[in-house]
């Protein structure tokens, strides 16, 4: 499916803003797609980990953030020990969560969380996943 | 031997059969270990964006009270506990000027510098006590056992972390052929088992870990022998949920490294605390005669 971008759609400063809170340099990604052969969640994603290196270097920050991606991405480190060009992908995913999170928005409300769940939850469980997915 | 120990705060709770086992098993080989003076949570991941130093702040405090209380390591359990502490480690040792923001917010703390080294379980096993000598200090070993090791993501990943080789990694099938169990190959042993996801995406994290089952099951392992207590969360007490869905699949009974560990060096049962695991794996270490059965 061919995938139009006009000028308007692009966001300039959150090109930006995802490699300051990464430290990564997106022109490193060759779009080889080694990524998204490996990822674990890549499967269920809608935009995969290749694809969202190529949109975030495009500033396509609304099909981004309107897509479940970097909330499936559990920072498996699986890509970054096999890309080819040593991107480290974890750190993007991580840049545009903080994005969303930054504006005090939660991808997961605590409160939420059945009550049969929380009974045999671990602390680790919930205080990574808080971590994660709240603001 | 003394060893400097870091529990975190699942091994506190919900896997006091990891952490149990393990300390019994390392008095057995001779190690008293040395639990860190108030410790506090690691914060289980390891932050990832540049511009947020303030969680780096409470890793680096347990290491600080490593290196105040004389230990040079500091000696893990958990997996991801081994992640955040290894990776805020090297942050403080590596980076000259986020080193200097953190010992300043942290006034009333010594200065760290990465002086003390993080290491999991499975590294001092193999490093400081040796593969033969924990051989021979095997009382029951752990024959007709067939065991799948399930290094999960944070033992092995980042490279500069990895507590062996990163993409195939071989320290847990020394460690299960040093016990005298049976090593079965998972081509899932690293693979993530969905780690958080299975609280806020539980179908995707389902799928996900089915497959670390799945794997382990086509190629004929008993059981899993894992390291943290997430993924034993995941792939143990929600295996009621991947088997529903999955109805084709086996129960596969789950154990924590250390339990193995204790059994096969002689210590009682009954300190693994096998009644934290599925049912089916103290019913499994019955049937292949590694312990005698209570129930009967």
């Amino acid at each position: 499916m061919p995938i139009i971008i006009s000028d308007s759609q692009v966001v300039r400063d959150f090109v930006q803003k995802v490699e300051e809170i990464s430290g990564e340099k997106f022109s490193k990604c060759m779009q080889c797609g080694t990524c998204s052969g490996i990822c674990p969640m890549g499967a269920e994603m809608q935009l995969s980990p290749r694809h969202t290196v190529l949109m975030t270097k495009f500033g396509q920050k609304d099909r981004l953030l309107d897509s479940n991606t970097v909330w499936l991405c559990a920072s498996c480190h699986s890509c970054l020990v096999r890309c080819p060009r040593g991107l480290d992908l974890p750190k993007v995913m991580e840049a545009i969560r903080q994005i969303t999170l930054r504006t005090n928005e939660n991808y997961l409300e605590p409160f939420e969380i059945p009550d049969e769940l929380l009974e045999d939850l671990p602390p680790i469980a919930m205080v990574s996943c808080f971590r994660k997915h709240t603001a | 031997m003394t060893l400097g120990y870091y529990p975190g705060c699942t091994l506190k709770s919900h896997a006091r059969n990891l952490e149990d086992s393990a300390i019994e098993a390392l008095k057995v080989l001779g190690v008293e270990t040395v639990e860190l003076e108030r410790w506090n949570c690691c914060g289980a991941v390891y932050s990832l964006a540049d511009d947020d130093l303030i969680h780096q702040l409470a890793p680096v405090r347990d290491l600080i009270r490593a290196k105040d209380m004389g230990l040079d390591k500091v000696m893990t359990l958990c997996s991801m506990c081994y992640n955040t502490l290894a990776r805020a480690n090297l942050l403080m040792r590596n980076d000259e000027a986020k080193r200097k923001t953190l010992n300043d917010f942290m006034e009333e703390e010594s200065d760290y510098a990465g002086e003390v080294e993080v290491i999991h379980l499975l590294q001092f096993l193999k490093n400081d006590i040796g593969w033969d000598k924990l051989k021979a200090a095997v009382k029951v070993p752990l024959k007709d056992l067939n065991l799948s090791p399930y290094y999960g993501c944070t033992l092995t990943r980042p490279l500069e972390v990895s507590i062996d080789e990163a993409v195939s990694p071989t320290i847990f099938k020394e460690f299960i052929e040093a016990l005298g169990g049976t090593y079965i190959h998972s081509d899932h042993s690293a693979e993530c088992c969905s780690s958080y996801q299975m609280i806020s995406n539980p179908e995707a994290a389902i799928e996900a870990a089915s497959k670390v089952v799945r794997s382990a099951e086509d190629q004929g392992a008993d059981a899993l022998a894992l390291s943290c207590p997430l993924c034993e969360y995941n792939l143990g007490k929600r295996q009621v949920d991947i088997l529903k869905k999955h109805d084709d699949l086996k129960p596969l009974p789950t154990f924590y490294f250390s339990q193995l560990l204790a059994v096969a060096l002689g210590v009682d049962p009954l300190i693994c605390r096998f009644e934290l695991n599925p049912t089916a794996s103290l019913e499994l270490l019955e049937e292949k005669g590694v312990v005698e059965k209570v129930s009967a």
